[in-house]
Protein backbone atom coordinates (compact mmCIF):
# COMPACT_ATOMS: atom_id res chain seq x y z
CA UNK A 1 0.00 0.00 0.00
CA UNK A 2 3.12 2.64 0.58
CA UNK A 3 5.70 1.53 -1.30
CA UNK A 4 7.81 4.40 -1.09
CA UNK A 5 7.58 5.73 2.74
CA UNK A 6 10.45 7.40 4.62
CA UNK A 7 9.72 4.69 7.51
CA UNK A 8 9.25 1.22 7.45
CA UNK A 9 9.78 -1.82 10.98
CA UNK A 10 10.63 -4.99 10.53
CA UNK A 11 10.59 -7.41 13.45
CA UNK A 12 12.12 -4.92 15.42
CA UNK A 13 12.91 -5.74 19.28
CA UNK A 14 13.81 -4.15 21.80
CA UNK A 15 15.11 -5.13 25.43
CA UNK A 16 16.15 -3.27 28.27
CA UNK A 17 18.34 -6.31 30.36
CA UNK A 18 15.61 -8.59 31.02
CA UNK A 19 12.67 -6.73 29.61
CA UNK A 20 10.83 -7.32 26.62
CA UNK A 21 10.16 -3.84 26.11
CA UNK A 22 8.74 -3.95 22.00
CA UNK A 23 7.85 -7.06 20.24
CA UNK A 24 8.51 -8.06 16.84
CA UNK A 25 7.36 -4.59 15.59
CA UNK A 26 5.97 -4.35 11.95
CA UNK A 27 4.71 -1.20 10.30
CA UNK A 28 4.72 1.56 7.79
CA UNK A 29 4.28 4.63 8.23
CA UNK A 30 2.60 6.69 5.92
CA UNK A 31 4.04 9.99 4.48
CA UNK A 32 3.32 13.38 4.89
CA UNK A 33 0.45 12.34 7.06
CA UNK A 34 0.21 12.53 11.13
CA UNK A 35 0.60 9.24 12.60
CA UNK A 36 -0.46 8.72 16.39
CA UNK A 37 1.04 6.33 18.18
CA UNK A 38 -1.34 5.96 21.07
CA UNK A 39 -1.30 3.11 24.20
CA UNK A 40 -1.42 3.12 27.95
CA UNK A 41 1.80 4.71 29.94
CA UNK A 42 4.63 2.06 30.00
CA UNK A 43 3.05 0.41 26.87
CA UNK A 44 6.78 1.06 25.17
CA UNK A 45 5.26 3.80 22.36
CA UNK A 46 8.01 6.27 24.02
CA UNK A 47 10.74 3.54 23.53
CA UNK A 48 9.43 2.98 19.70
CA UNK A 49 9.90 6.33 18.93
CA UNK A 50 13.16 6.75 20.54
CA UNK A 51 13.97 3.81 18.16
CA UNK A 52 13.42 6.07 14.96
CA UNK A 53 16.30 8.94 15.75
CA UNK A 54 18.32 6.34 17.94
CA UNK A 55 17.87 8.64 20.51
CA UNK A 56 18.11 4.73 22.05
CA UNK A 57 21.14 4.46 22.17
CA UNK A 58 21.53 6.39 25.04
CA UNK A 59 19.98 4.44 27.59
CA UNK A 60 21.67 1.41 29.44
CA UNK A 61 21.36 -2.23 29.08
CA UNK A 62 19.74 -1.56 25.60
CA UNK A 63 19.45 -4.35 23.26
CA UNK A 64 18.01 -3.93 20.09
CA UNK A 65 16.80 -6.59 16.97
CA UNK A 66 15.33 -6.16 13.36
CA UNK A 67 15.33 -3.26 11.04
CA UNK A 68 13.98 -0.17 10.88
CA UNK A 69 14.28 1.44 7.55
CA UNK A 70 14.12 5.34 7.08
CA UNK A 71 14.78 5.88 3.19
CA UNK A 72 15.60 2.28 2.17
CA UNK A 73 18.16 2.48 5.17
CA UNK A 74 18.22 0.48 8.53
CA UNK A 75 19.41 2.57 10.95
CA UNK A 76 20.54 0.19 12.71
CA UNK A 77 23.16 -0.66 10.73
CA UNK A 78 26.53 -0.11 12.51
CA UNK A 79 28.22 1.38 9.22
CA UNK A 80 24.79 4.28 9.63
CA UNK A 81 26.13 7.88 10.60
CA UNK A 82 23.41 8.30 13.12
CA UNK A 83 23.89 12.28 13.04
CA UNK A 84 22.57 12.45 9.54
CA UNK A 85 19.67 9.91 10.69
CA UNK A 86 18.84 12.00 13.11
CA UNK A 87 19.25 15.29 10.94
CA UNK A 88 16.13 13.91 9.34
CA UNK A 89 13.75 14.05 12.07
CA UNK A 90 12.94 16.98 14.06
CA UNK A 91 11.98 15.99 18.14
CA UNK A 92 9.45 17.67 20.10
CA UNK A 93 9.54 16.35 23.88
CA UNK A 94 7.32 16.07 26.14
CA UNK A 95 8.74 18.93 27.88
CA UNK A 96 10.28 21.70 26.14
CA UNK A 97 14.42 21.92 26.77
CA UNK A 98 15.81 24.66 25.23
CA UNK A 99 19.20 24.64 24.64
CA UNK A 100 21.32 27.16 27.57
CA UNK A 101 21.30 30.26 25.15
CA UNK A 102 20.01 32.74 23.94
CA UNK A 103 16.58 32.27 21.04
CA UNK A 104 18.38 33.10 18.77
CA UNK A 105 21.44 30.49 19.33
CA UNK A 106 18.83 27.35 19.93
CA UNK A 107 17.56 28.09 16.75
CA UNK A 108 20.71 28.59 14.64
CA UNK A 109 22.19 25.66 16.50
CA UNK A 110 21.36 22.76 14.35
CA UNK A 111 22.43 24.59 11.09
CA UNK A 112 25.68 25.95 12.87
CA UNK A 113 26.28 22.32 13.72
CA UNK A 114 26.16 21.40 10.44
CA UNK A 115 28.17 24.03 9.13
CA UNK A 116 26.74 27.54 8.42
CA UNK A 117 28.83 30.22 8.94
CA UNK A 118 26.99 33.26 7.43
CA UNK A 119 25.49 35.65 9.66
CA UNK A 120 23.00 36.84 6.92
CA UNK A 121 22.18 33.50 5.92
CA UNK A 122 21.90 32.68 9.53
CA UNK A 123 19.81 35.77 10.44
CA UNK A 124 17.16 34.38 7.63
CA UNK A 125 16.75 30.87 8.85
CA UNK A 126 16.01 31.95 12.19
CA UNK A 127 13.08 34.77 10.88
CA UNK A 128 12.19 32.23 8.79
CA UNK A 129 11.69 29.01 11.23
CA UNK A 130 10.45 30.92 14.00
CA UNK A 131 7.23 32.37 11.87
CA UNK A 132 7.00 28.99 10.82
CA UNK A 133 6.36 28.21 14.60
CA UNK A 134 4.52 31.17 15.08
CA UNK A 135 6.71 32.22 17.92
CA UNK A 136 8.37 35.19 15.47
CA UNK A 137 6.29 37.86 16.21
CA UNK A 138 6.38 37.63 20.41
CA UNK A 139 10.37 37.36 19.92
CA UNK A 140 11.27 39.36 17.03
CA UNK A 141 12.33 41.97 19.40
CA UNK A 142 14.03 40.41 22.00
CA UNK A 143 16.19 37.44 20.16
CA UNK A 144 19.78 37.71 22.23
CA UNK A 145 17.48 36.97 25.48
CA UNK A 146 17.99 33.55 27.18
CA UNK A 147 15.56 31.07 26.29
CA UNK A 148 14.94 29.45 29.47
CA UNK A 149 13.22 33.47 29.61
CA UNK A 150 10.29 32.07 27.66
CA UNK A 151 6.48 30.83 28.90
CA UNK A 152 6.59 27.32 28.32
CA UNK A 153 4.23 27.11 25.93
CA UNK A 154 6.51 29.36 23.82
CA UNK A 155 9.54 27.23 24.51
CA UNK A 156 7.45 24.39 22.95
CA UNK A 157 7.35 26.45 19.58
CA UNK A 158 10.82 27.74 20.31
CA UNK A 159 12.01 23.87 19.74
CA UNK A 160 9.72 23.38 16.90
CA UNK A 161 11.68 26.49 15.06
CA UNK A 162 14.72 24.85 16.39
CA UNK A 163 13.81 21.31 15.24
CA UNK A 164 12.52 22.59 11.59
CA UNK A 165 15.42 24.67 11.09
CA UNK A 166 17.71 21.70 10.33
CA UNK A 167 15.17 21.01 7.21
CA UNK A 168 13.98 17.32 8.80
CA UNK A 169 10.96 15.07 6.88
CA UNK A 170 10.05 13.76 9.58
CA UNK A 171 8.67 15.43 12.58
CA UNK A 172 8.66 13.23 16.27
CA UNK A 173 6.55 14.53 18.61
CA UNK A 174 6.56 12.83 22.18
CA UNK A 175 3.56 13.98 23.94
CA UNK A 176 4.42 17.27 22.55
CA UNK A 177 1.83 18.91 24.35
CA UNK A 178 1.34 17.35 27.76
CA UNK A 179 3.23 19.82 29.95
CA UNK A 180 1.33 22.74 27.96
CA UNK A 181 -2.14 24.39 28.46
CA UNK A 182 -5.13 23.99 26.75
CA UNK A 183 -3.97 27.37 24.43
CA UNK A 184 -0.41 26.25 23.87
CA UNK A 185 -1.44 22.84 23.12
CA UNK A 186 -3.79 24.39 20.68
CA UNK A 187 -1.06 25.81 18.72
CA UNK A 188 0.99 22.87 18.58
CA UNK A 189 -1.39 20.88 17.24
CA UNK A 190 -2.54 23.74 14.77
CA UNK A 191 1.10 23.69 13.72
CA UNK A 192 1.46 19.98 13.33
CA UNK A 193 -1.94 20.30 11.07
CA UNK A 194 -0.18 22.79 8.78
CA UNK A 195 3.07 21.48 8.76
CA UNK A 196 1.68 18.12 7.35
CA UNK A 197 1.84 18.81 3.96
CA UNK A 198 5.55 19.23 4.02
CA UNK A 199 6.42 16.68 6.84
CA UNK A 200 5.30 13.32 8.09
CA UNK A 201 4.75 13.55 11.63
CA UNK A 202 4.72 10.54 13.59
CA UNK A 203 3.25 11.91 17.63
CA UNK A 204 2.73 9.69 20.52
CA UNK A 205 0.24 10.89 22.56
CA UNK A 206 -2.14 9.56 25.15
CA UNK A 207 -4.51 12.24 25.06
CA UNK A 208 -7.50 9.99 22.47
CA UNK A 209 -9.06 13.09 21.94
CA UNK A 210 -6.34 14.79 20.69
CA UNK A 211 -5.90 11.77 18.02
CA UNK A 212 -9.49 11.60 16.90
CA UNK A 213 -8.39 15.26 15.99
CA UNK A 214 -5.34 15.50 14.42
CA UNK A 215 -4.16 12.05 13.33
CA UNK A 216 -4.73 10.79 9.83
CA UNK A 217 -2.96 7.12 10.79
CA UNK A 218 -3.29 5.35 14.24
CA UNK A 219 -0.29 2.71 16.01
CA UNK A 220 -2.22 1.10 18.68
CA UNK A 221 0.53 -0.33 20.95
CA UNK A 222 -0.36 -2.43 24.34
CA UNK A 223 2.80 -4.11 26.47
CA UNK A 224 4.99 -3.64 23.56
CA UNK A 225 3.16 -5.35 21.02
CA UNK A 226 1.32 -3.35 18.02
CA UNK A 227 -2.36 -4.63 18.50
CA UNK A 228 -3.58 -2.67 15.70
CA UNK A 229 -2.65 0.14 13.14
CA UNK A 230 -4.94 2.06 10.19
CA UNK A 231 -6.77 4.82 9.65
CA UNK A 232 -7.38 6.73 12.04
CA UNK A 233 -10.94 6.85 11.06
CA UNK A 234 -11.61 3.12 10.77
CA UNK A 235 -9.66 2.45 13.87
CA UNK A 236 -11.56 4.77 15.95
CA UNK A 237 -15.08 4.17 14.33
CA UNK A 238 -14.41 0.52 14.03
CA UNK A 239 -11.68 -1.17 15.36
CA UNK A 240 -11.80 -4.74 15.24
CA UNK A 241 -9.15 -6.29 18.23
CA UNK A 242 -11.02 -6.20 21.66
CA UNK A 243 -8.41 -4.61 23.29
CA UNK A 244 -8.38 -1.71 20.90
CA UNK A 245 -12.49 -1.65 21.16
CA UNK A 246 -11.28 -1.39 25.38
CA UNK A 247 -9.04 1.30 25.05
CA UNK A 248 -10.86 3.57 22.98
CA UNK A 249 -13.96 3.21 24.92
CA UNK A 250 -11.69 4.20 28.16
CA UNK A 251 -11.76 0.53 29.91
CA UNK A 252 -8.08 -0.08 29.71
CA UNK A 253 -6.15 2.84 29.99
CA UNK B 1 4.68 13.13 79.26
CA UNK B 2 3.51 16.02 76.52
CA UNK B 3 4.98 18.75 78.34
CA UNK B 4 7.99 17.02 78.84
CA UNK B 5 8.66 16.15 75.09
CA UNK B 6 7.86 19.74 74.35
CA UNK B 7 10.58 21.34 76.41
CA UNK B 8 13.11 18.70 75.25
CA UNK B 9 11.93 19.64 71.81
CA UNK B 10 12.87 23.29 72.24
CA UNK B 11 16.18 22.63 74.06
CA UNK B 12 17.41 20.46 71.55
CA UNK B 13 16.28 23.48 68.86
CA UNK B 14 18.25 25.92 70.98
CA UNK B 15 21.32 23.87 71.60
CA UNK B 16 21.31 23.47 67.76
CA UNK B 17 20.71 27.18 67.37
CA UNK B 18 24.27 27.84 69.84
CA UNK B 19 26.45 25.26 67.88
CA UNK B 20 25.23 26.96 64.38
CA UNK B 21 26.04 30.40 65.67
CA UNK B 22 29.17 29.22 67.41
CA UNK B 23 30.94 28.22 64.38
CA UNK B 24 30.08 31.34 62.40
CA UNK B 25 31.06 33.22 64.99
CA UNK B 26 34.27 31.46 65.26
CA UNK B 27 35.36 32.98 61.61
CA UNK B 28 34.55 36.57 62.92
CA UNK B 29 36.61 35.07 66.00
CA UNK B 30 39.21 34.30 64.06
CA UNK B 31 39.64 37.23 61.79
CA UNK B 32 39.45 39.60 64.58
CA UNK B 33 42.14 37.57 66.57
CA UNK B 34 44.81 37.47 63.63
CA UNK B 35 43.89 41.19 63.15
CA UNK B 36 44.68 42.03 67.18
CA UNK B 37 47.72 39.57 67.16
CA UNK B 38 48.87 41.51 64.00
CA UNK B 39 47.86 44.74 64.94
CA UNK B 40 51.90 46.28 66.81
CA UNK B 41 53.12 45.44 63.38
CA UNK B 42 51.30 48.22 62.34
CA UNK B 43 53.45 50.75 64.71
CA UNK B 44 57.00 50.24 62.60
CA UNK B 45 55.27 49.46 59.32
CA UNK B 46 52.60 50.45 57.05
CA UNK B 47 50.08 48.24 55.33
CA UNK B 48 51.25 49.73 52.35
CA UNK B 49 54.83 48.33 52.93
CA UNK B 50 53.94 45.01 54.63
CA UNK B 51 51.93 44.33 51.18
CA UNK B 52 53.56 45.69 48.50
CA UNK B 53 57.24 45.82 49.80
CA UNK B 54 60.23 43.05 49.44
CA UNK B 55 61.96 43.98 51.69
CA UNK B 56 62.32 41.17 54.55
CA UNK B 57 64.95 41.95 57.11
CA UNK B 58 62.93 40.84 60.30
CA UNK B 59 66.08 41.38 62.54
CA UNK B 60 66.12 45.15 61.38
CA UNK B 61 62.30 44.99 61.55
CA UNK B 62 61.10 45.01 57.81
CA UNK B 63 58.45 42.44 57.20
CA UNK B 64 57.48 43.27 53.28
CA UNK B 65 55.48 40.17 52.53
CA UNK B 66 55.20 40.85 48.76
CA UNK B 67 57.59 37.98 47.80
CA UNK B 68 55.20 35.28 49.84
CA UNK B 69 52.02 36.57 49.00
CA UNK B 70 53.24 36.36 45.07
CA UNK B 71 54.71 32.73 45.59
CA UNK B 72 51.19 31.97 47.35
CA UNK B 73 49.32 33.53 44.06
CA UNK B 74 51.91 31.81 41.26
CA UNK B 75 51.71 28.21 42.71
CA UNK B 76 48.18 28.30 43.47
CA UNK B 77 47.22 29.28 39.45
CA UNK B 78 49.94 27.23 38.22
CA UNK B 79 48.57 24.38 40.25
CA UNK B 80 44.36 25.53 39.25
CA UNK B 81 45.79 25.67 34.87
CA UNK B 82 46.79 22.32 35.30
CA UNK B 83 44.32 21.15 37.04
CA UNK B 84 41.13 22.30 34.75
CA UNK B 85 41.99 20.70 31.95
CA UNK B 86 42.73 17.58 33.36
CA UNK B 87 39.83 17.34 35.93
CA UNK B 88 37.59 18.74 33.24
CA UNK B 89 38.53 16.07 30.72
CA UNK B 90 38.26 13.30 33.71
CA UNK B 91 34.72 14.67 35.11
CA UNK B 92 33.67 14.71 30.99
CA UNK B 93 34.77 11.18 30.29
CA UNK B 94 33.57 9.36 33.15
CA UNK B 95 30.08 11.21 33.25
CA UNK B 96 29.75 10.79 29.43
CA UNK B 97 31.95 7.89 27.88
CA UNK B 98 32.92 5.46 30.10
CA UNK B 99 31.24 2.08 30.70
CA UNK B 100 29.42 2.20 33.92
CA UNK B 101 31.76 -0.70 35.40
CA UNK B 102 34.52 1.42 34.56
CA UNK B 103 33.55 4.04 36.80
CA UNK B 104 32.58 1.85 39.88
CA UNK B 105 36.06 0.94 39.27
CA UNK B 106 37.84 4.45 38.96
CA UNK B 107 35.90 5.93 41.66
CA UNK B 108 37.06 4.63 44.75
CA UNK B 109 40.66 5.09 43.69
CA UNK B 110 40.24 9.27 42.65
CA UNK B 111 38.64 9.02 46.55
CA UNK B 112 41.87 7.73 47.98
CA UNK B 113 43.83 10.26 46.00
CA UNK B 114 41.36 12.84 47.30
CA UNK B 115 41.95 11.21 51.18
CA UNK B 116 45.76 10.70 51.13
CA UNK B 117 48.01 12.66 53.86
CA UNK B 118 49.66 15.93 52.18
CA UNK B 119 52.77 14.40 53.28
CA UNK B 120 52.56 11.63 50.82
CA UNK B 121 52.32 14.02 48.03
CA UNK B 122 54.88 16.19 49.29
CA UNK B 123 57.36 12.84 49.09
CA UNK B 124 56.34 12.21 45.99
CA UNK B 125 57.10 15.37 44.65
CA UNK B 126 60.26 16.03 45.70
CA UNK B 127 61.94 12.38 44.83
CA UNK B 128 59.51 12.24 41.26
CA UNK B 129 58.79 15.85 40.23
CA UNK B 130 61.89 17.91 41.64
CA UNK B 131 64.36 15.72 39.94
CA UNK B 132 62.49 15.57 37.08
CA UNK B 133 62.05 19.25 36.65
CA UNK B 134 66.04 19.65 37.33
CA UNK B 135 66.86 16.79 34.95
CA UNK B 136 64.54 17.08 32.29
CA UNK B 137 62.09 20.10 31.99
CA UNK B 138 64.26 22.36 32.74
CA UNK B 139 67.36 21.72 30.64
CA UNK B 140 64.78 20.96 27.64
CA UNK B 141 64.12 24.83 27.91
CA UNK B 142 67.87 25.68 28.47
CA UNK B 143 66.71 26.91 32.02
CA UNK B 144 69.20 25.45 34.62
CA UNK B 145 66.73 24.89 38.03
CA UNK B 146 67.42 22.87 41.33
CA UNK B 147 63.85 21.56 40.48
CA UNK B 148 62.73 22.93 44.23
CA UNK B 149 60.48 25.40 42.77
CA UNK B 150 56.96 27.00 41.83
CA UNK B 151 56.19 24.50 39.00
CA UNK B 152 56.37 21.71 41.40
CA UNK B 153 55.09 22.97 43.96
CA UNK B 154 52.17 23.44 41.27
CA UNK B 155 52.02 20.46 39.90
CA UNK B 156 52.45 18.86 43.37
CA UNK B 157 49.09 21.20 44.72
CA UNK B 158 47.85 20.43 41.26
CA UNK B 159 46.91 16.48 41.69
CA UNK B 160 45.84 17.21 45.05
CA UNK B 161 42.71 19.65 44.07
CA UNK B 162 42.16 16.80 40.88
CA UNK B 163 40.23 14.83 42.91
CA UNK B 164 37.98 17.55 44.58
CA UNK B 165 37.33 18.85 41.32
CA UNK B 166 36.70 15.57 39.37
CA UNK B 167 34.04 14.73 41.98
CA UNK B 168 31.95 18.26 42.12
CA UNK B 169 32.53 18.51 38.21
CA UNK B 170 31.10 14.86 38.00
CA UNK B 171 27.99 15.58 40.08
CA UNK B 172 27.42 18.64 38.16
CA UNK B 173 27.46 16.56 34.80
CA UNK B 174 25.28 13.97 36.52
CA UNK B 175 23.00 16.57 36.80
CA UNK B 176 22.35 17.58 33.32
CA UNK B 177 19.15 15.95 32.38
CA UNK B 178 19.35 13.39 29.56
CA UNK B 179 16.17 15.19 27.69
CA UNK B 180 18.14 18.40 27.51
CA UNK B 181 20.90 16.04 25.77
CA UNK B 182 18.83 14.91 23.62
CA UNK B 183 17.85 17.74 22.39
CA UNK B 184 20.91 18.84 20.84
CA UNK B 185 21.56 15.14 19.72
CA UNK B 186 18.00 15.49 18.21
CA UNK B 187 19.46 17.53 16.29
CA UNK B 188 22.26 15.62 14.66
CA UNK B 189 24.56 17.16 16.84
CA UNK B 190 27.56 14.72 17.77
CA UNK B 191 28.40 14.05 21.45
CA UNK B 192 31.30 16.07 21.55
CA UNK B 193 29.45 18.68 20.41
CA UNK B 194 26.65 18.28 22.70
CA UNK B 195 29.11 17.92 25.66
CA UNK B 196 30.89 21.55 24.34
CA UNK B 197 27.82 23.42 23.48
CA UNK B 198 25.13 22.32 26.02
CA UNK B 199 26.57 19.93 28.86
CA UNK B 200 29.45 22.55 29.72
CA UNK B 201 27.97 25.85 29.53
CA UNK B 202 24.86 24.63 31.50
CA UNK B 203 27.45 23.58 33.66
CA UNK B 204 29.50 26.74 33.75
CA UNK B 205 28.32 27.87 37.40
CA UNK B 206 29.10 24.34 39.02
CA UNK B 207 32.28 24.02 37.28
CA UNK B 208 33.28 27.79 38.69
CA UNK B 209 32.13 26.48 41.83
CA UNK B 210 34.35 23.18 41.61
CA UNK B 211 37.56 24.96 40.68
CA UNK B 212 36.90 28.05 43.91
CA UNK B 213 36.61 24.47 45.99
CA UNK B 214 39.97 23.46 44.53
CA UNK B 215 41.55 26.92 44.66
CA UNK B 216 40.43 27.75 48.19
CA UNK B 217 42.04 24.37 49.17
CA UNK B 218 45.48 25.31 47.16
CA UNK B 219 45.56 28.77 49.03
CA UNK B 220 45.79 26.94 52.34
CA UNK B 221 47.69 23.49 51.69
CA UNK B 222 50.79 23.66 53.29
CA UNK B 223 52.77 20.80 54.07
CA UNK B 224 53.25 19.19 50.41
CA UNK B 225 54.26 22.64 48.69
CA UNK B 226 56.67 23.69 51.26
CA UNK B 227 58.49 20.27 50.47
CA UNK B 228 58.91 20.94 46.90
CA UNK B 229 59.12 24.42 46.83
CA UNK B 230 62.47 25.61 47.62
CA UNK B 231 61.70 28.21 50.36
CA UNK B 232 63.52 31.28 49.53
CA UNK B 233 62.25 34.90 50.49
CA UNK B 234 63.06 36.03 47.03
CA UNK B 235 60.12 37.69 44.46
CA UNK B 236 59.93 34.56 41.46
CA UNK B 237 60.42 35.71 38.07
CA UNK B 238 60.07 32.22 36.34
CA UNK B 239 58.08 29.11 37.24
CA UNK B 240 61.17 27.24 37.69
CA UNK B 241 62.45 29.95 40.42
CA UNK B 242 62.19 28.75 44.00
CA UNK B 243 59.75 30.43 46.13
CA UNK B 244 57.69 30.79 49.38
CA UNK B 245 54.32 30.56 49.89
CA UNK B 246 52.44 32.36 52.78
CA UNK B 247 51.65 28.88 54.41
CA UNK B 248 55.26 27.59 54.57
CA UNK B 249 56.55 31.03 56.17
CA UNK B 250 54.14 30.53 58.90
CA UNK B 251 54.27 26.81 59.42
CA UNK B 252 58.49 26.86 58.91
CA UNK B 253 59.00 29.54 61.64
CA UNK B 254 56.70 29.65 64.31
CA UNK B 255 57.37 29.18 67.27
CA UNK B 256 61.29 28.99 66.55
CA UNK B 257 61.72 32.72 65.22
CA UNK B 258 59.60 34.37 68.39
CA UNK B 259 62.20 35.48 70.15
CA UNK B 260 62.65 38.24 67.14
CA UNK B 261 60.76 41.35 68.09
CA UNK B 262 57.56 41.82 66.03
CA UNK B 263 58.18 38.30 64.28
CA UNK B 264 55.27 36.80 65.32
CA UNK B 265 52.90 39.82 64.85
CA UNK B 266 54.60 39.60 60.95
CA UNK B 267 53.46 36.23 61.00
CA UNK B 268 49.55 36.55 62.02
CA UNK B 269 49.37 39.26 59.19
CA UNK B 270 50.82 36.69 57.11
CA UNK B 271 47.72 34.31 58.18
CA UNK B 272 45.21 37.48 58.21
CA UNK B 273 46.36 38.22 54.56
CA UNK B 274 45.82 34.21 53.93
CA UNK B 275 42.29 34.50 55.33
CA UNK B 276 41.68 37.83 53.15
CA UNK B 277 42.61 36.09 49.87
CA UNK B 278 39.92 33.56 50.24
CA UNK B 279 37.46 35.36 51.60
CA UNK B 280 37.82 37.55 48.30
CA UNK B 281 38.62 34.60 45.91
CA UNK B 282 34.93 33.31 47.39
CA UNK B 283 33.46 36.53 47.09
CA UNK B 284 34.28 36.83 43.05
CA UNK B 285 33.24 33.58 42.67
CA UNK B 286 29.86 34.30 44.48
CA UNK B 287 30.15 37.24 41.96
CA UNK B 288 30.67 35.69 38.52
CA UNK B 289 28.35 32.75 39.47
CA UNK B 290 25.44 34.97 39.14
CA UNK B 291 26.28 36.56 36.79
CA UNK B 292 26.43 33.42 34.52
CA UNK B 293 23.15 32.11 36.05
CA UNK B 294 21.41 35.39 35.05
CA UNK B 295 23.54 35.40 31.63
CA UNK B 296 22.42 31.46 30.94
CA UNK B 297 18.33 32.26 32.22
CA UNK B 298 19.26 29.72 34.60
CA UNK B 299 19.05 31.57 38.12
Amino acid sequence: MYQNNHINVRNLNVHFDNNHVLKNINVEIPDKKITAIIGSSGCGKTTFLKCMNRLIDSVDGVKITGELLVDGENIFDPKTDVTLIRKKMGLLSQRPYPLPMSIYDNVAYGPRIHGEKSRKKLDHIVEYYLKEASLWEEVKDRLKTPAARLSIGQQQRLCLARGLAVEPEIILGDEPTSALDPQSSQNIEQKFLELKDKYTIIMVTHILRQAKRIADYLIFIHLGEIIEHGPAKEILENPKEKKTKEYISGIIS
Amino acid sequence: MLLNKIIREKINSKLMLTFTILSCLLVVLIFFGLYYKSSPLFTNNSIKDLLFSSEWFPLKGKFGLLPFISSTIWVTLISVIIAIPFSLLTAIYLTEYADKRFVRMINPLIDILAGLPSVIFGIWGVIMIVPFIKNHIAPALGISSGGYCLLAGGIVLAVMILPVIIHVVSEVFRAIPQDLKNASLSLGATQWQTIKYVVIRKSMPGIIAAIVLGLSRAFGETLAVLMVVGNVVKMPHSVFDPAYPLPALIANNYGEMLSIPLYDSALMFSALILFVIVLIFNVISRIILVRIERSLGIG
